[in-house]
This record gives structure tokens, C-alpha cells and sequence, in this order.
């Protein structure tokens, strides 16, 4: 798992049956820093997170799935929670 | 998923048998705000989607599920094609929200590009 931020949202009329009704969001995967990391990425939201908060993605086909609750959905990245606080210890 | 943009087609004759009939799309992946990202690739398409497209792909084998019970041999599929995205700008400090009245400064929105 990742920690992320979102950053965006995306519509999108035609799309794969799987993801109807589904939200999808734009996430900047960050560092434990809060510094953005690789590109912004499309992510579907199963824990009704919004712009700007920091979040826990899961980047793995199984796991997307599983979070979005649909069986043959063709997703590899799922928000799994909301990030209420990070406490690192070095 | 990522943002990608349509940029061509792949015309391949001779391939495996489970790919017969199904698009084959250049994509050249993009960053939040539009711009080319990373290395060209090329995916199965399941929505449709036609050259100067804004669209999200899947990496991974699931980008072989839409084309149900047949196994496609793919790593990268178009799941859907993009109307708009919009990315909100990044809010100035910690701390409350200042309650002014005023408007929150509006969402830059990305069109696809004609």
C-alpha cells in the first residue's frame, strides 16, 4: 500500500460496465514527507475520500478489486482508507 | 489506472488467436495536468476509444478481463474514455479554513485536446 493524495476527479461517460457508479479520483502518490512521487494516477474510491486528503491506496489488481466490491473489474488501483494521522519514527 | 492519450493504432496480422478482433491502441501516458509522461505503450482497447482520445488504461493482467471468458495475453487495456478531469488547485496552509464568503478559487479543468 501507498500513501497518496488526492488531487483530482475524472469523468468519464463510456467506460467498462464494471466502473458504473463508481468514483474515480486522480491521486499523487506522495513520500512520508508529503512530497509527490512518480505521476498522478486514477484510482477508484471505496471510502468516500475527497480532493485534497491524504489517503492509502492499494496498487495491485486483486486488492483494487476486492475494494471496489465487483467481481472481473478491470482496476489496479483502489483508495482503501483516509489518512487521519502519521506518526514515523526515526 | 493513468491518463493516456490516444496517439496511434497497431495493425498486426499475425498475432495470438485471442487477440483476433480486438483494438490495438498507442498510448503515450500523462501527468495530471495533461502533459506527456514515460514511455509510449501499446493496449487492448474494450470501450471503443479512437485516435486523439483522452482515456484511463489498466496495467496488469486485468486489463484482460473485459474480454471475459476469452484470456487475452495483454498487460495494458483502455477501460474508459475521458470527458474532463479537473485537478484542484493545492490549498495554501494548514489549519482552519478562513470563512470570507468569497468563491473557492475554481478547479483547473483539463478538456481533452480536439
Amino acid at each position: 500500500m501507498q500513501l497518496a493524495r488526492v488531487v483530482g476527479t475524472v469523468v468519464s461517460t463510456q467506460k467498462h460496465p464494471t466502473f458504473e457508479g463508481a468514483k474515480l479520483l486522480l491521486v499523487q502518490p506522495v513520500t512520508l514527507d508529503d512530497a509527490p512521487r512518480g505521476t498522478a494516477l486514477l484510482a477508484v474510491d471505496s471510502v468516500g475520500a475527497g480532493v485534497h486528503e491524504k489517503v492509502l491506496i492499494v496498487m495491485e489488481g486483486r486488492a483494487a478489486g476486492e475494494a471496489l466490491g465487483r467481481k472481473g473489474a478491470p482496476v489496479d488501483a483502489a483508495i482503501i482508507g483516509i489518512v487521519d494521522r502519521l506518526d514515523v519514527v526515526e | 489506472m493513468q491518463l493516456a492519450r490516444v496517439i496511434g493504432d497497431v495493425v498486426a496480422t499475425v498475432k495470438d488467436q485471442h487477440l483476433s478482433g480486438i483494438k490495438l491502441m498507442v498510448l503515450q501516458p500523462l501527468t495530471s495536468d495533461g502533459s506527456a509522461t514515460g514511455r509510449t505503450l501499446v493496449a487492448v482497447d474494450a470501450v471503443g476509444a479512437g485516435v486523439g482520445e483522452t482515456v484511463f488504461f489498466v496495467r496488469g493482467k486485468e486489463a484482460s478481463f473485459p474480454f471475459h471468458p476469452t484470456e487475452v495475453p495483454a498487460d495494458a487495456g483502455i477501460v474508459g474514455i475521458v470527458d474532463h478531469w479537473d485537478v484542484e488547485p493545492e490549498r495554501p496552509a494548514k489549519g482552519p479554513e478562513p470563512r470570507t464568503g468569497n468563491r473557492e478559487p475554481k478547479a483547473m479543468r483539463q478538456e481533452p485536446k480536439a
